[in-house]
This record gives structure tokens, sequence and C-alpha cells, in this order.
């Protein structure tokens, strides 16, 4: 159990819920969620996680960073 | 204000228009059908003497006092139980009738203690009125015959007192505790004479079923049943209309005093939300307000190892607003906030997030309605497009099938129960559906059709096969969806998959197919199913999954837009509703508008002349992170004690310790109170002026039974701050600021002090569409226009059952109790729950040789604590069972940091855990 990674745990968590949707509808409602609820330093902690190489992210998560980032 | 005595018009009203015509005593009156001589006499302006009928009750017709002639017919029939006919002619004052009536009362009274003068009800008694009323001048039998004065009382109750030698035997309170409060604890034991009231087979009070709702006193004409505190310190002399601070029911009370003295809380028939009824909390327990533990005086220190020092107002206030902005200038604007609370008026959480948005510059204020029902906000809002409960109490009165899921009203929301164990008893079906064996499994009269015992964080499981038996047994309401709905194909496509059908989810929800289907053929088929929830449904890891796949079920059937329906939270604390209303999330603004949302934002900018942010601001757990990551530093909480409500309290501490600034407003000194640098006194509900909205959209005025103790009203306190950082804000009255909501929020345009006073209450939206508010919601169309399927797919949380925490602790409430019990503990409801209890199945006790009343270990992955077992099969195996009222079981030192995928809402439903003996 860590709190370092709680950004890990529940954008791991956001995408986990939106598992059966196709995978480029899963990015955009994770990207979706993460752009309307999550506040700007929780997000540039997910960031770094992702530019830290991901480790233990989803892969939906990390898509979903590239295109709210862009 | 004087004494406020409502109307008693001796029987109940009869539904239907007022159609048939009658005449009293010669006056005119045309009443409904149904209705009784005695109310028809009572609107015609004519008071019929009566003793055992009072109109929140049926007729009983044993009294004889309200004897009447009616033309055309023989004898005297009591009026309270004989109906109006049309054209019918009474006389209620013949010399016929008012001797018998008299002789009535010398029977009454010859059995009758005559101490008037001495006795507590004097001024409030009906005996002693109706002797005034029917002219009794002599009493020819004396009290050398057999009679009752020599009965013993039961004072055995904390709140009130029982005389048996005062009782006439008029059974109200029997009828009381039935009909209202649904516990029948109460009956008339023996015959004729010997007829005595007895609580259970012989047993006192505090020791029979009865749970102190006060419904017997509030119904007892005499002075046999009265409060302890009439006893102490006399009839009361004027009353002030208020409401309940405990519980989302928002049970209106006239507040009774003497002088400035408060001797009683009395539920208030008018009240909307509770319509005369109460429970131990709002009726009894407002002890603590004045309670000496209260600290009235502001206090400030430069650490928290110091020891406290009084200051005055200015002081702590320059020192609140010079730290926050020391704060601010050294770590940038984003690096303080503010935690509002539920239990604060609308008023008082509008400023705090007034002072958060404007005078903090950021939007880091959250409430602690997080910890509660911020999945209700989110899944109602993408389904039905609003953040509330459908209906009103009074609808669960047209409800056929009543499904129950993740609460436990008769314990945390006992008056809304009355009314809900009310229909159940007239016929009404019963779904339960929660871990636990709760009360209203089986109760007097009621027995639910189906418990579905799922095992915890199995929600989502259960829903979805709900839904998927409706779906693929063509059990859904075709014409609703089809006119009212969108997005149906795609999830009824999901639905139907075989995964989600009963058989395929039993090993996972451990709820019995068959029985779950024929759970759902009795909620879809019902001319009228209802659907309530606690926080049962939202403290899991999937809380806003589950409120949209109730929604989902609630649409596929038709079940919204009229009475006796709909999908509604009961919510927990008074104010859970007014503080999400009033914009305490960090992404919305008042009225649940997101804060990126320009046109909103530029509404708010010009009235309160600064930018807003567009950026969500910190979440509390969210707060708590930066704070350990040390870029959160500077926190306000407002009214709520998070060293003891969150989750995972290591990390709330370590968070609380690492801040520079923790500044508490309460009552006491809380827990959170240890980690602060400031501390602002506050003002109980009795000292405050303002409004609560309550589960059903409520609006209720609250209004200062007594000046506030510490000198200051909080939203006073929270302008001073605003202002002395900078911004002013200030108002002479708490009615500006509900002006200024209703100027920015679309749901309360027509909301304000006058209305409320003139309509007692008013649920929103009220505004030009709805002058008068809106009872039920979505009724021709939903907020969001089409009311949307969203498919919720189940996912299993992370916290699961594991060779060292083998057994999965759930938490819940109970109804002497409120929350963290900083109120209740410092009442006589400790009577009822000393300490914390864990609740474990016989045979987990067993394994591990655990036996009733054992002080036992109870360790989670984060943490651990001590308290006594008590041996119980409400819980299945593998499931226990605790509360969390008291802070040295401190039950959240064990629950985890996991939370609602979508809102971050606690996990409080679900952790893994170990029970051993302790050592
Ligand atoms: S206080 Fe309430 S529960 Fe107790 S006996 Fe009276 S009516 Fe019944
Ligand atoms: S206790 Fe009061 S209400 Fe009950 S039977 Fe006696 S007089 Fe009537
Ligand atoms: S039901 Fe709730 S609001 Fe009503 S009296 Fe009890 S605690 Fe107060
Ligand atoms: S009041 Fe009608 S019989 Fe008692």
């Amino acid at each position: 159990m860590s709190h370092v990674i709680s950004e890990q745990r529940m954008a791991n968590q956001i995408a986990a819920n939106q598992r059966h949707l196709p995978e480029a509808d899963a990015v955009a409602a994770v990207a979706g969620h993460i752009d309307r609820f999550w506040n700007s330093f929780l997000r540039s902690r997910l960031y770094a996680l992702v530019d830290a190489g991901a480790a233990g992210l989803d892969p939906v998560v990390v898509k979903a960073v590239e295109r709210i980032r862009t | 204000m004087s004494l406020l005595k409502e109307p008693d018009y001796g029987t109940p009203p009869k539904p239907g228009p007022a159609v048939v015509d009658v005449e009293i005593d010669g006056l005119p009156v045309t009443v409904a059908e149904g209705t009784s001589v005695m109310r028809a006499a009572a609107l015609a302006g004519v008071d019929i003497p009566k003793l055992c009928a009072t109109d929140r009750l049926d007729a009983f017709g044993s009294c004889r006092l309200c004897v009447v002639e009616i033309d055309g017919r023989r004898g005297t029939p009591a009026s309270c139980t004989t109906p109006v006919a049309p054209g019918m002619s009474v006389r209620t004052q013949t010399p016929k009738v008012a001797k018998l009536r008299q002789g009535v009362m010398e029977l009454y009274i010859s059995d009758h203690p005559l101490d008037c003068l001495t006795c507590s009800a004097n001024g409030d008694c009906e005996l002693q009125d109706m002797a005034g009323a029917v002219g009794l001048r002599q009493v020819r039998y004396g009290y050398q015959g057999q009679n009752h004065l020599d009965a013993t009382a039961d004072r055995s109750n904390p709140y009130f007192d029982f005389e048996p030698s005062k009782c006439i035997a008029c059974s109200r309170c029997v009828r009381a505790c039935g009909e209202i409060q649904g516990t029948f604890a109460l009956t008339i034991e023996g015959r004729g004479f010997d007829s005595k009231v007895s609580a259970g087979a012989g047993e006192s009070f505090m020791d029979s079923e009865c749970v102190s709702c006060g419904a017997c006193v509030q119904a007892c004409p005499t002075a046999t049943l009265q409060e302890k505190t009439v006893l102490q310190l006399g009839m009361p002399t004027r009353s002030v209309v208020t409401t309940c601070a405990y519980c989302g029911v928002g049970c209106s009370f006239k507040a009774e005093l003497r002088g400035t003295e408060l001797v009683r809380m009395v539920p208030h028939k008018d009240g909307g939300a509770n319509e005369g009824h109460s429970c131990v909390k709002g009726r009894f327990a407002f002890g603590y307000a004045t309670h000496p533990d209260r600290r009235l005086k502001p206090m400030v220190r430069e650490r928290i190892t110091d020891e406290w020092r009084e200051v005055s107002w200015e002081e702590a206030i320059g020192t609140v607003a010079r730290r926050m902005r020391e704060i601010q200038a050294a770590h940038g604007p984003d690096a303080i906030g503010a935690i509002s609370s539920s239990r604060c008026t609308n008023e008082e959480v509008f400023v705090v997030q007034k002072m958060v948005r404007a005078a903090f510059g950021n939007n880091n204020v959250d409430t602690c309605a997080r910890v509660c029902h911020s999945p209700t906000g989110y899944g109602l809002k993408q389904t039905f497009g609003e953040s509330a409960g459908t209906q009103d109490f009074r609808s669960v009165a047209a409800a056929d099938v009543i499904v129950v899921i993740g609460a436990n009203p008769t314990d945390g929301h006992p008056v809304f129960a009355s009314r809900m164990k009310k229909r159940l008893r007239e016929g009404a079906r019963l779904i339960v559906i929660d871990p636990r064996r709760i009360d209203l499994v089986r109760s007097p009269h009621i027995e639910a059709a189906h418990h579905l015992q799922l095992r915890p964080g199995t929600n989502v499981a259960v829903v979805n096969a709900l839904a998927h038996v409706a779906v693929t047994e063509g059990l859904v309401d075709k014409g609703f969806v089809a006119d009212r709905c969108e997005g149906f194909a795609e999830w009824a496509a999901f639905i139907a998959r075989p995964e989600h059908s009963p058989e395929a989810v039993e090993g996972i929800t451990g709820v019995p197919a068959d029985e779950l289907r024929a759970a759902a053929r009795l909620y879809a088929g019902a001319p009228n199913g209802a659907i309530y929830y606690g926080l049962g449904v939202t403290e899991h890891s999937q809380g806003s999954t589950m409120v949209m796949g109730m929604a989902n079920l609630a649409m596929a059937c038709g079940n919204l837009g009229r009475d006796g329906v709909g999908v509604n939270p009961l919510r927990g604390q008074n104010n859970v509703q007014g503080s999400c209303d009033m914009g305490s999330f960090p992404h919305e603004l008042p009225g649940y508008r997101h804060v990126s949302d320009d046109a909103v934002r530029t509404v708010f900018e010009k009235l309160w002349d600064r930018p807003i942010l567009a950026d969500p601001g910190l979440r509390i757990p969210n707060m708590f992170d930066a704070a350990v990551a040390g870029s959160f530093r500077g926190l306000f909480v407002h009214g709520e004690d998070i060293a003891q409500s969150d989750p995972n309290l290591q990390h709330v501490t370590a968070a609380l310790t690492a801040m520079d600034l923790v500044v508490v407003q309460d009552l006491f000194l809380n827990e959170t109170a240890k980690f602060a640098h400031v501390f602002l006194p506050g003002a109980s509900f009795l000292e405050k002026d303002g409004t609560f909205t309550n589960a059903e959209r409520r609006i209720n005025r609250v209004r200062a039974v007594m000046k506030p103790k510490s000198g200051k009203h909080e939203w006073q306190i929270v302008c001073e701050i605003a202002t002395a950082m900078g911004y002013p804000m200030s108002y002479t009255h708490p009615s500006e600021i509900m002006d200024e909501i209703a100027s920015v929020t679309p749901t309360f345009t027509g909301v304000s002090f006058e209305l409320l006073d003139k309509l007692g209450s008013v649920q929103w939206p009220c505004n030009p569409q709805a002058p008068e508010g809106t009872p039920v919601m979505h009724v021709d169309e939903f907020t969001r226009g089409k009311g949307k399927f969203v498919v919720t797919a189940y996912v299993p949380t992370d916290e699961r059952s594991t060779r060292k925490f083998p057994l999965i602790l759930t938490t819940g409430r109970i109804l002497s109790q409120y929350n963290v019990g900083a109120q209740t503990r410092r009442t006589e409801n400790v009577a009822w729950h000393r300490e914390d209890i864990l609740e474990l199945h016989p045979h987990d006790a067993e394994v591990r040789g655990i036996t009733d009343g054992d002080t036992v270990r109870l360790a989670s992955r984060v943490g651990q604590t001590t308290l006594r077992a008590h041996i119980s099969d409400r819980m299945p195996t593998g499931v226990v069972y605790t509360t969390f009222h008291h802070p040295v079981t401190g039950a959240n030192v064990v629950t985890t940091e996991n939370s609602d995928w979508a809102t971050n809402c606690p996990e409080y439903k679900v952790t893994a855990v170990q029970v051993g003996l302790a050592i």
C-alpha cells in the first residue's frame, strides 16, 4: 500500500470501469473523466508517472494521458 | 412567538374532494367523503369534547366523551367513529349529551389524582381541559373504591417518565406506537377497570422494544407520559419552529422554551418531512448543544504541541487570514483550501465555497458529503440530469413494491422508516438487498418478500442481474423507454448477455438465482416500484456505477416521474443535499454546474468581481496526498471531524501533521482539533439562522432558538476571514445569502426566506416554472431531456479477502447515535449504545474461540483496533459488521484508501480483516 502512487491506482480504476468499451471509446472516456474531474496537481503527477515509463499504468490510461496532453 | 399549539381535528383527513354537505349546530360545512363527524365539526369551528381521539391516529371510539345527537338517528353516536352523510344535521350540545359527558368525566376523575395545580402537565392536560369543557362540577364517587393511584412510576427511560396513576387508558400511546412509529412496543393489559398500559410483558420502557421516539409522549393527553425536562423545568411558554440537525430526513420541530431555557423539542405537525413524528435523536438528544465540553472562545497556538491560548475574535480571524496569505505567498495560490460541512446551513456552506473561490482564488473546496453520497450526485446526474433523489417522502405511501438497498432506514432514517413501515403494513411488498439482515427484514407486521443477502462489494453484479431478468423476460416498460429514454438498445444488448444472468453471477454475489429472479419479477411487475438506498450503495469502489445501475433498472421498468416510484438516496447528515447543492465540490459551482463552463463562471465572476478558475480543485483525499507531498499546506475545516470520519486515519493524520495551518471550526475540541493551530468556536443548530435541505430536496428553515454562544454566527466568521484576506464579504442577515444563492442558481430562483416562512418549506427546483417547488421530479421529461441508459459493467473491488485477512468488514450506524457521535455521545443516548460492537456470525466466532462479549482485535492491512464482539446471525459467515460512533474504537483505523472510481467516495463497506481474541 502506498499513497505516493494513488494517481496510478485511481487512474487504473477509472480504466477498469471502462474496459467493457472498445479501446478507442475507453481511451476517450478515461481522458474525459480525468479532464473533467481531476485537479492539475493530480494530473501533473499522473503525467510524471507516464513520463517515468508508465510502469504499472493501464495502457488505456497511458493513451488517455497522451490525448489530454495534446 | 407564544406557545404554538397546532389545531387537533380529532381524526385524520380523508383523501378526495370536499363533496359532502352537513350541518353542525346549524353551521354548514362541506367535507370529503368518509370524514368523521368530529372532524367536520372541527372544520366548522365547533370543538367536540374528546379524549381518545386525536387527528394523528385512526379513531378508536373508547372514551365516549364525544357523543352527539344526529337528527333522524337514534341514540348518541360517538362523533369520532361516525362518518358524515349527505344532509346530516348534527347537534353537539344537548342536555342529553351534556349529561352523558359529565358522567364519563366523573368516572375518569374519580380514578385520577386531583393534584392538577402541582401536576407537571398543568395547563397542557386534555383531561383537565375536558373536565372544564363538559362543565364537571362534582365527583360523586370518592377515592374509597378501587383505584390506581398508587401504581408505581416507570422512570427507566432517560428522557420521559411513565406515571401510571394518571393514566386514563385511552390507548392513544399504544396506537401511536403502532400506527405512527410502527414499533408496537406498548399494549393495554387486562380489561375494563383493570386495563393498564404496559411496555411489553411487565417490562420497563427501557427493557422493552421501545426506541424512544416520543410518539406516545406526544399522543398522551395527560401527564402519564411526560418529558423529564418538563418535570424539571416546568411547562414551556413559547415556541420556535426549526429543523432537526441530525439526519437527512430533516424533521421540523417546535423548540419549546420557558424564558430562554429550552425545555423540549416537539415534532411539528406541519413539517413536510415528518408530519408530526420524530426519532429519539431529534426529539430528545439536544443536550449536547449546551454541554460543558463546548468551547466558546477562539483559540490559537503556534505548534500543535503547544497549549491552546484563548484569544479575541479579532486576533483569531486575523491570524487565519495572515497565515493563509503567507502560505499562498510562499507556496502558490493553490496551497490552501477548505472542507465544508454537511451539518452546516446552506448559507454557511455557500459562504465557505465563496470564500475559497473568490478570496482564496482556487477551487480547493470539498465537502464531507464526499465520504457518503458523492456517487449519488454523479450517478443521478449522468442518467437523469440532476444530482438529487426523485421523490418526496410522502410518495412512499403510493408504492406497491419497495426495494431497500444498502440502507437501514429504521436506524439511519427512522422517521422516514415509519412512513415506509406504514405502507408495508398496508400491504406493499418489500425487497431488501443487504449483506446484513437489517431489522426491516422481519419486524412487527412486516416481512420482506425477498432478502437478497449479497456479498459486500457485489452490488453492481446484483443490479445488473435484476435488469437482466427484466430485459430477457419481457418485463421492460417499452412505452416509457421509447418516449422518455435514450441508449436503451445498447444497454439492453449488454445487460442481456448471459454473463449477467442471476445463475451466472450467483457464484460472485452469493444470492440464489431463483430468489433474485423472483425479486426482479416482483419489482418489474409492480404498478409502482420504488427504490430507496443508502451508504451501502455509495461507499463502494463502484458506488457511482451502482447508482447508475439502479437508475437504469428504474427507467427500464418505467418506475419514474410519478408518485410511488423513483430512485431515492437516504442521505446521512442533515444537510448533505444542501451542501452539495451549494457548490461544495471542487469541480462544481452552486447548482451542480461545472467550473469549466465559461458561461456559468461568468455569472459568478460578475457577481463576485473575481476571476474563477476553470480547473477543478482538490478533493479531500487529494488534499491529503498533496499535504503529504508538501504542496498543500493550509486547511480550513468547517464543522467536520475528518480525523475521525475519514478512511485510513494514519494517512489523514500524517497529512494534517504536515500542514502549516489547520483551522478547525466546531462545537467541541474534536479529534481534528488535535492537529489544529486555530480553533474557532461554532454555533449549535439551536443558535443558527438559515436553511437545511433534506434528502427529498426540501428546503427547511432553521431558526435561532438562542443567540450564538460564541458571540458570532458561523457565516459571519467566514465572511470576516475573507474580508481580512482582502476580499470583502458581508451580509446583514442570512436571508441575504439565500437571495444571492437564488440570483445565481437556476433551481433556486424562487427561493427566499419570505417564501419559506409563507409555505413552511419548499422542494427545489423552485423557480418560475415551479413557484411552489417540485415534490416529484422528471414528471414529463427528465432534467437532461431523455433519461440516459449507461452501461454498468461489474468490476470487482481490489479489496479481497485473503488468507491473512479472511473476513470482510462492513460498517453502519445505529438509531441512537449519529455518525462520529460528537453530539449524541454527549447526551443520554449513550444509555443505548455505550461502545461500538463487532457483530460476527456464530460460525466465524466459534472457529476463532470467540464468545459473546469477548474483547477482540480487529485488523486490516492498514491498521487495527479492539472492540467487543457480539455473536449474531444477522451477518452471513465471512462478513463482520461494526458501527463507527466512538473515537476510542476508531473503526476507520482499519478502513482502507480504496474509493469509488468516479468520485473517490471511500469504500467503507468492504475491508478485508482478521478478527481474533485480544490478548
Ligand atoms: S417512545 Fe416511541 S417506541 Fe417507545 S413506546 Fe413510545 S411510541 Fe413506542
Ligand atoms: S399513558 Fe397516556 S396515552 Fe397512554 S393510555 Fe394512559 S393516558 Fe392514554
Ligand atoms: S429522523 Fe432524522 S431529522 Fe428526524 S428527528 Fe430523527 S434524526 Fe432528526
Ligand atoms: S373521542 Fe370519540 S370516543 Fe373518545
